[in-house]
């Protein structure tokens, strides 16, 4: 018999039953709650007179409608503070622990799962949320889920689930000087397509995937939905105990021990067999930008947007106002977005901040804004005098939350508006009607921002 | 959920790939606490002509004349025909929320994303996946054929066009029966909530540490 993938551990480690039809009933260790995907799912509970199952299995955050400044007013849109209100009540009633607006903990649900311990190896997570599979990145198995299977694991703790298939892409080789874990994901995402990975489980293995921080597998596994996969996950090693170890929610003492003793064995075994194994070189990868309204139409910044006869990609052009044959450099931005669930880590800001010390923004960039994760994330990055090097240059320096990812508060693109985002969607409309979208890291779109074109940053490009 | 019936219905084409549950959907709708009302702003920016915000009076904004669904060949069109990877992108339910209210039952692609082809049997809406020369056949006779409409018969699981011609479409039973039965799916779980407390008891057992908080 050959041995098990991580995916297939995870699996097993939560099979609840096998039902007649072929499904399967899985338990989840863990449910995030935001305020969009959730108030009808506990209207649902209510109007069956359905209990709660367990209630510390589920933690809760406001992020997608939380304004970014002048918190102190509150949330001027009553839209959209009905639904923080909602979420509020709804915790209040049942109990569930949520950091509220307010709470100087409080970030965008991907963010502060792991950041607080609440995300731990071997877990099965969901939320209403497609980035979910962020989370695979301590060894978890993540997914998103929708509005009725939050209700499911509010009453059952259990979800009724299909096995995925197992794929594994293997990232061997370094990366570049300067190249980070997002351009390896869009370069990923060009290459398998944004439905490459529909009905898999995606593991990350591979030398280029070990030497990723912890951050940078996050933001690898955040973007496995953009190439149509629910989960992605990567095994655990040295790097994964470092960064659980003493985080306020993780095991302490005897539990530690017993934890790590068991999370040691989360990993694929040598001989596992998987349907589908990519290989990828990490030397081949550069800084990626994507052209289009789709995360699959990227290229590398020193390319040209393609030339295509078959007219697929021209409503895409049409909409991004772009041209084939035009170089990547040429495009001129008029926002830069550093933030969301893909890119607002410690890690990131630090690496924008590095690029953007003693320089200033173009004159031609209307707003370039920092939108941290997280709370903690914000005090980190003002311990060490990031804000003050974003604002020197010019950058606004914002509260925490989703923000301009999906523009569900007021941070957003007007009609016609060129964005550099280190978010993870460029479909129309996204960051706003109207608006146009180029993802990358945060690196090249705090360089965007100095000089209003997009430039390698892995180049002496501020000569 | 009410149970899924056959029914005959006319049939939409939307000639894109890859459409995504933000188009599907804009972000500002999602602002609702309810499960009903978003059939008025199902693919709201392709729509109308002008920006819509929640609790707006659609019926006196500007339609996008060009947009399928505003031809009125395609008004009454209960069955969406497509390409690839149809609902990619978030993970909201407004989106078959939305595709329910504006009266499609059913959604005819070459693929679907799977939360979003998950989500759909949760609502009522039956996806259907064909290969891409039928489907390919189907946008032509929406083209050339007024009023192109099929009769969808789940128990059969065919498509027939009125010249008799049928399709068959393959799906899983579990999925059938969802829809065929209008199950509770939460109700079927908790018929084995023994089990579920069994098998958390020795989880908790074998990882305790997942329980301490």
């Amino acid at each position: 018999m050959s041995g098990k993938t991580l995916f297939d551990k995870l699996w097993e480690s939560h099979l609840v039953r096998e039902n007649e039809d072929g499904t399967s009933l899985l338990y989840i260790d863990r449910q995030f709650i935001h305020e969009v995907t959730s108030p009808q799912a506990f209207d649902g509970m209510r109007l069956k007179n359905r209990l709660l199952w367990r209630t510390e299995a589920n933690v809760a955050v406001p992020d997608h409608n939380i304004p970014t400044k002048d918190r102190d007013k509150g949330i001027e849109d009553p839209i959209s503070k009905l639904q923080v209100d909602t979420l509020d009540k709804n915790c209040d009633s049942y109990q569930i622990k949520e950091f509220k607006m307010s709470d100087p903990n409080q970030g965008i649900v991907h963010i502060i799962g792991p950041e607080q311990g609440l995300t731990l190896p071997g877990m099965t997570i969901v939320c209403g949320d497609s980035h979910t599979s962020t989370h695979g990145a301590l060894g978890s198995l993540a997914f998103g889920i929708g509005t009725s299977e939050v209700e499911h694991v509010l009453v059952t703790q259990c979800l009724i689930q299909q096995k995925s298939k197992n794929m594994l892409i293997k990232v061997d080789g370094e990366l570049k000087q300067g190249i980070t874990a997002k351009d390896l994901i869009l370069f990923i995402i060009g290459k398998i397509g944004t439905a490459g990975g529909t009905g898999y489980a995606i593991e990350f293995g591979g030398n280029a995937i070990k030497a990723l921080s912890i951050e940078g597998r996050m933001t690898v596994c955040n973007m496995t939905i953009e190439a149509g996969a629910r989960a992605g996950l990567i095994a655990v090693d040295q790097k994964t105990l470092d960064y659980v170890n003493g985080k306020p929610f993780s095991p302490k003492g005897e539990l530690w021990e017993q934890a790590r003793e068991y999370w040691e064995t989360l990993q694929s075994d040598k001989d596992a067999v998987f349907d589908k194994i990519i290989e990828i070189n990490a030397n081949d990868i550069n800084p990626m930008v994507t052209w289009g309204t789709s995360p699959e139409l990227v290229v590398d910044v020193e390319s040209k947007i393609p030339f295509s006869t078959n007219g697929k990609i021209q409503p895409a052009l049409d909409y991004m106002g772009l041209e084939m044959g035009m170089p990547i450099k040429d495009i001129l931005l008029d926002k830069i977005f550093i933030g969301s669930c893909t890119n607002s880590r410690i890690e990131d800001l630090r690496e924008a901040a590095k690029v953007v010390e003693g320089k200033k923004i173009a004159d031609s960039i209307k707003l370039a804004m920092v939108v941290p994760g997280s709370g903690p994330v914000k005090e980190q990055a003002e311990k060490e005098g990031l804000d003050k090097i974003f604002l020197n240059a010019g950058f606004e320096w914002r509260e925490p939350g989703c923000s301009m990812c999906l523009a569900m508060n007021a941070d957003r693109l007007e009609s016609g508006e060129r964005c550099a985002s280190t978010s993870n969607r460029n479909f129309e409309g996204r960051q706003g009607q109207g608006g146009r979208t180029h993802l990358v890291s945060p690196a090249m779109a705090a360089a965007a921002a100095i000089k209003g074109h997009f430039v390698n940053v892995t180049t002496n490009w501020n000569n | 959920m009410e149970k899924f019936q056959s029914f005959t219905g006319i049939v939409a084409p939307l000639n894109r790939a890859n459409i995504d549950t933000d188009a599907i959907i804009p972000k500002q709708f999602l602002k609702s606490i309810h499960r009903t009302g978003f059939g008025p702003n199902l693919f709201d920016e392709w729509r109308y002509l002008d920006h819509g915000e929640p609790g707006q009076d659609c019926s006196n904004r500007p339609l996008n004349q060009d947009f399928v669904l505003n031809q009125n060949r395609y008004k009454s069109a209960s069955i969406l025909l497509t390409r690839e990877n149809f609902g990619c992108g978030s993970s909201r339910e407004h989106a078959p929320w939305a595709l329910e209210d504006y009266g499609f039952k059913t959604i005819i692609a070459e693929s679907f994303a799977d939360i979003f082809y998950n989500n759909c049997f949760k609502n009522g809406i039956l996806p259907i996946t064909l290969d891409m020369e039928i489907i390919q056949s189907l946008f032509e006779k929406t083209e050339s054929e007024p009023g192109f409409a099929l009769i969808v018969n789940l128990d059969e699981q065919s498509l027939i066009d009125s010249s008799g011609n049928t399709l068959v479409f393959e799906l899983e039973k579990f999925r059938k029966d969802a829809l065929l039965k209008g199950l509770d799916e939460i109700g079927l779980t908790l018929a084995h909530e023994g089990v579920i407390r069994a098998f958390e008891t020795n989880h908790q057992k074998k990882y305790p540490w997942l329980f301490a908080t």
